[in-house]
């Protein structure tokens, strides 16, 4: 009688599959070229949903005639001004509050009890205090990014191994040295996490800001447009805020990997 | 120069309120050039004599003093986690301590790579720490605690997280630098082996509180103890800490 054989085969195989690299240029040209069929044999109309080479044509025009030139100038100043006052800031009082315990005790409570303010709550508070001009945008968006750097800085202190804290004053670091040496680079990376977590919330702020109160910037552009119902320009706004969001987020990653080369 | 530990002792409050005296008249004196190992079950406060030692930790009761040393004296720690920081090479962690005492450039660059060469890492000085093997990271840690040049060289379980074959050959790396470098040492490990290979004289420690139960000279040579001929004494040093340990550590079994 001849045996039975029961090969044994690797039963957790799925896990290791590959897909090509290609896999995701295919996927998003097989969904455009999809998109393109259905605007073009009008299953859609192009009211609710303009064809993609009708963005792309009107994104041509409208970087010619300075449109868009004008508004994202207008984005970009609010942004990164806010950005760079509300992170600095954030950076600064979190490391304060990580380093010294009174100013935790008093700060602490304080931070916690506004962060769960959605902030473009405050908009009409800072317009009546500030105007409407730039200030009050750039003011939210500053907030905005504060709380999320601050929250992820202080933690970011607090997360420092003690054994390297110990290991430098062994070495002969005083507490100086201890901060400039030991917690600031420990910190680093929960302050980019705090960094990039805040770069959503700055385009969010910058959009709504500016659909409440502002007659340029990308966020009013698209509002405007909605309005007059000129949808392949709404569009076009909308994919430069996809853009914007793109490289904001992988600049932030290639600072991250030029400041944290060891963490990789 | 020697370092003397005089009736150390060290109470805790634990969670529940209850004083729990960890240490308890810790005597004994580290002489200059002497390699003491302190061993005994876990819990028996010896990490903690250490930190005590290495100044990381304050007694309860008693001292730690040098006796014949002008200036402040100089610690070099290993430390059982390694605690390398990850965002320094390994030879800017090597001379660290060199760094904090405004050593020139030149010469970290000469006591660093002296150093780095001695625990055989020349080839990886500008690796980071994730970059290395357990073994590596330890051999920096232990050129790190070198480069200081130190009074007194601390271990804290150096090898306790490493595997066997790692930790044999550690053990005899180190035993070639100590008798390159003859510092006063302190060593801490739970191996009673490992103490026997490597100790001129185990602290034998027991539990609740850590007392010393005994000081055992090990009357070997410094090096080759691992040799046939000294097998059988090794094995009987071993043996009798052994005894000394087992009831105890059977207890700690229990907890």
């Amino acid at each position: 009688m001849e045996k039975q054989k029961q090969v044994i085969t690797n039963r957790v195989a799925f896990l290791d599959k590959k897909v090509p690299f290609y896999t995701s240029f295919l996927g998003i040209a097989g969904i455009l070229i999809l998109w393109e069929i259905i605007s073009r044999i009008g299953i859609v109309s192009p009211l609710f949903l303009p064809a993609p080479s009708n963005i792309i044509i009107t994104g041509w025009e409208m970087l010619v005639s300075g449109e868009i030139y004008g508004n994202l100038t207008a984005s970009l100043y609010r942004i990164v001004l806010g950005y760079a006052i509300g992170a600095t800031f954030g950076i600064l009082i979190g490391l304060i509050l990580g380093f010294f315990k009174v100013a935790d005790a008093i700060g602490t409570p304080i931070v916690y009890a506004i962060y769960p303010i959605p902030k473009i709550a405050l908009l009409p508070l800072f317009i009546l205090w500030l105007g409407i001009g730039e200030l009050s945008k750039v003011t939210i968006i500053a907030l905005g990014v504060f709380f999320p750097v601050v929250i992820n800085t202080f933690s970011g202190v607090k997360s420092v191994d003690p054994m390297l804290i110990k290991a430098a004053v062994t070495f002969g670091s005083n507490r100086i040295n201890v901060i400039r040496k030991v917690i600031l680079p420990g910190s680093l990376p929960m302050i980019f996490a705090g960094l990039k977590l805040a770069a959503g919330t700055s385009l969010l702020l910058l959009v709504s800001a500016e659909m409440i109160a502002a007659q340029e910037g990308i966020g009013s552009m698209v509002l405007h447009y909605g309005n007059l119902m000129i949808t392949s320009k709404l569009m076009v706004g909308v994919l430069i805020l996809s853009m914007l969001g793109l490289i904001f987020n992988r600049g932030l990653r290639w600072l991250e990997y030029k400041l944290i080369p060891w963490k990789e | 120069m020697s370092v003397v530990i005089e009736n150390v002792g060290k109470t805790f409050i634990d969670s529940k309120k209850n004083k729990v005296m960890a240490l308890k008249n810790i005597n004994f004196t580290i002489e200059e050039e002497e390699f003491v190992v302190l061993v005994g079950p876990s819990g028996c406060g010896k990490s903690t004599l250490l930190n005590i030692v290495g100044g990381l930790l304050s007694p309860t009761s008693g001292s730690v003093y040098f006796e014949g040393i002008e200036e402040n004296p100089n610690l070099g720690i290993v430390f059982q986690e390694i605690a390398l920081f990850p965002w320094r090479t390994v030879f800017e962690n090597v001379v660290y301590g060199l760094q904090e005492k405004g050593a020139s450039k030149k010469e970290q660059q000469e006591i660093g790579n002296h150093y780095i060469d001695m625990v055989g890492l020349s080839d990886f000085k500008n690796a980071y720490p994730k970059q290395l093997s357990g073994g590596m990271k330890q051999r920096a840690g232990i050129a790190r605690a070198l480069a200081v040049e130190p009074d007194l060289l601390l271990m804290d379980e150096p090898f306790s997280a490493l595997d066997a074959q790692t930790r044999t050959l550690m053990q005899e790396e180190l035993l070639t630098i100590w008798n390159r470098t003859r510092l006063s040492t302190l060593y801490v490990t739970h191996n009673i082996e490992e103490a026997v290979y490597l100790a001129d004289r185990v602290i034998v420690l027991s539990r609740h509180p850590g007392q010393i139960k005994q000081i055992i000279n090990i009357d070997l040579p410094k090096t080759g103890r691992n040799d046939e001929k000294y097998r059988l004494q090794s094995s009987k040093y071993a043996d009798e800490i052994w005894q000394l340990i087992r009831h105890d550590a059977e207890e700690a079994l229990k907890e």
